[in-house]
């Protein structure tokens, strides 16, 4: 073995050596950061400086006459309704058809499957709509009825219930069709991508293929089908065609899911009321749509905390 | 309670590729039976089949019989999942589950056959186990971090512990120190010397020494050839592999005079 002379000169002044491909790397990296917060900071500010004037209106000049508070709660219990019962449903089919794809299906069946599920997610909102509307409201009246009449005890179900099926209850359904390929495809991804070192040692041990899936990949994919979760309730939170077609909408805020009078959705009343609006009900209306970016930021960040919190036991270490 | 496996006349695919030809051996209870042979020649699938494990791969399956104690392992009425509840498995790559704690995973085969332990058992059961596998010391005071936060060395002993801890007949390991220092490997090969008073303990092993120092019994595969099955060249009591085989392939390849 022979053995290399220090070398004689003293060592050069250290200097990190950049790379034009690293820098450029870099600089566009950074600039898309910066864009994004940018982008975030302009609507935030938007949002703000034009929904002061509703804030320091008196109540009387508010449209319905009640104050601020009266005019946006309805349609925040509208809103939040409409996207949990989205949710409620959504989640556990998706997760559902995400194992039977990965995990269950023949790999032909599977390769359909998940092209049929993405297909969903291709069609536009307004023909969910129309759909919501001319279809599942009327098949769903007779299910309006069941609730009511078994389940009315439950506030949710106190009825009497929708002759049309124009409720909030077909809307979260709706809702709940929309943001199923979003859930579906992240939970799909996420539970394909569990080790298999992890999928053997559960199945040595003599575990059957649901404990497998229960003990290797349900939680590893936990984070993922939350984070699914979150971008299908944001869509749900957010979504305005749909919601505008089927609810007739307008009374207060109630639980009531069944009946004729269930709120409207903060976006779909935008949509809704902003051509006619003037003065005062345009910052009313933007007041609201800063109460949905307040909203959805709250849950964003929830699902993140929920995320991070057993951080250590996410696999991902 | 330790069991014997008897092989008969096993041939092992992944989908059309024979991988491994005509296996006949015995192997023997309260004891360590070393496989040993060149990359690629089927000992991992070998393993893998005493336990049902390789058909979980698409396309894998097995012809030919494996015999634990008179019950024919490949018999139709026979459940892969009640297998593996009898043929415990150590990975050369230590896998314990990342989402569960050092404890948890001790106890997650435990889980899988009895629904319902006592917590005193469980703790018990627990401690037992880590002692067994030489792990207890360690991890005594953290029993409820991650299990991947242990080095390599002691998640490959936790999962000996977990392998343990329900109690199997046989237990296969495949080159389950092959990520580890000599001091751990140590350490485990102790642990086997510990365990085959209890169980039928099967090791795939790369290296000679090892096989040498624990080993009752030895068995060489080898292939002819790229494509070509692997086979079981022989299998005889270990003194006798290492001094006087009865191959002259088995003598070149424990020599070093071959690949
Ligand atoms: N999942 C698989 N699909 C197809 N062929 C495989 C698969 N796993 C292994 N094989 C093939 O089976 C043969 C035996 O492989 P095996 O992993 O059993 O070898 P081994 O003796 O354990 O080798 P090593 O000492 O490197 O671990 C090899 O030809 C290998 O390419
Ligand atoms: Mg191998």
């Amino acid at each position: 073995m022979t053995v290399t002379k220090a070398p004689t000169e003293p060592p050069a002044q250290q200097r990190t050596i950049r790379r034009p491909g690293d820098r450029i790397f870099a600089g566009a990296a950074r600039g898309s950061g910066i864009f994004i917060l940018l982008v975030l900071a302009g609507v935030a500010a938007f949002l703000i400086s034009e929904a002061i004037p509703a804030f320091t209106a008196s109540s009387e000049e508010i449209p319905g006459g009640e104050g601020l508070g009266d005019y946006v709660w309805p349609l925040i219990a509208g809103t939040l309704l409409g996207a949990v019962i989205a949710l409620l449903v959504a989640t556990p089919l998706a997760v559902g058809i995400a194992l039977y794809v990965t995990y269950y299906a023949p790999r032909r069946i599977a390769t359909a499957l998940g092209y049929v599920i993405d297909l969903l997610a291709a069609i536009p909102s307004v023909v969910y709509g129309f759909w919501g509307l001319a279809v599942l409201a009327k098949q769903l009246v007779p299910f309006h009825e069941w609730l009511d009449d078994t389940l009315g005890f439950i506030p949710f179900f106190a009825g009497p219930a929708s002759t049309t099926g124009r409720t909030m209850l077909t809307v979260g359904l709706v809702l709940a069709v929309m943001i199923l390929p979003i859930i579906s495809a992240i939970a799909r991804e996420v539970f394909g991508q569990a080790p298999a070192l992890h999928r053997e040692a559960a199945l040595a041990l003599g575990a059957t293929r649901w404990e497998m899936i229960r003990m290797a990949v349900l939680p590893y994919g936990k984070s993922g089908v939350i984070a699914g979760a979150m971008l299908g309730l944001g869509r749900a939170l957010g979504e305005t065609m749909a919601v505008a077609i089927i609810l007739s909408g307008g009374a207060g805020a109630t639980l009531n899911v069944i009946s004729n009078s269930s709120p409207s959705t903060i976006a779909s009343n935008i949509a809704l009321r902003f051509p006619e609006a003037t003065g005062l009900g345009v910052n009313t209306l933007i007041a609201s749509g800063l109460v949905l970016f307040v909203i959805t930021l709250a849950v964003n960040m929830l699902a993140r905390w929920v995320v991070n919190r057993r951080a250590d036991f996410s696999g991902a270490n | 309670m330790a069991k014997r496996i008897e092989v008969s006349d096993l041939n092992i695919y992944y989908g059309n590729f024979l991988a491994v030809e005509g296996v006949n051996v015995s192997i023997e209870p309260r004891s360590i039976t070393a496989l040993i042979g060149p990359s690629g020649c089927g000992k991992s699938t070998f393993l893998r089949s005493i336990n049902r494990m390789h058909e979980v791969l698409p396309g894998a399956r097995v012809e030919g019989k494996v015999v634990m104690d008179g019950q024919d392992l490949y018999g139709s009425d026979v459940d892969p999942v009640d297998v593996r509840r009898q043929i415990g498995m150590v990975f050369q790559r230590p896998n314990p589950f990342p989402t569960m704690s050092i404890y948890d995973n001790v106890i997650a085969g435990n889980r899988l056959n009895n629904k319902r332990m006592k917590r005193a058992e469980t703790d018990e059961l627990v401690e037992r186990s880590l002692r067994g596998a030489n792990l207890w010391n360690e991890v005594k005071d953290r029993l409820d971090r991650p299990g991947s936060g242990l080095s390599g060395g002691q998640q490959q002993r936790l999962c000996i512990a977990r392998a343990i801890a329900v109690e199997p007949d046989v237990l296969l390991m495949d080159e389950p120190c092959s990520a580890l220092d000599p001091i751990s490997t140590l350490a485990i090969e102790d642990l086997m010397t510990e365990l085959k008073e209890r169980f039928t303990i099967v090791i795939v092993t790369h290296n000679m020494q090892q096989a040498a120092r624990v080993s009752e019994q030895t068995g060489f595969f080898n292939l002819n050839g790229v494509g070509q099955p692997g086979r079981l060249i022989e299998f005889n009591p270990t003194e006798k592999i290492f001094s006087n085989p009865d191959e002259k392939a088995t003598e070149d390849y424990i020599s070093g005079r071959f690949g």
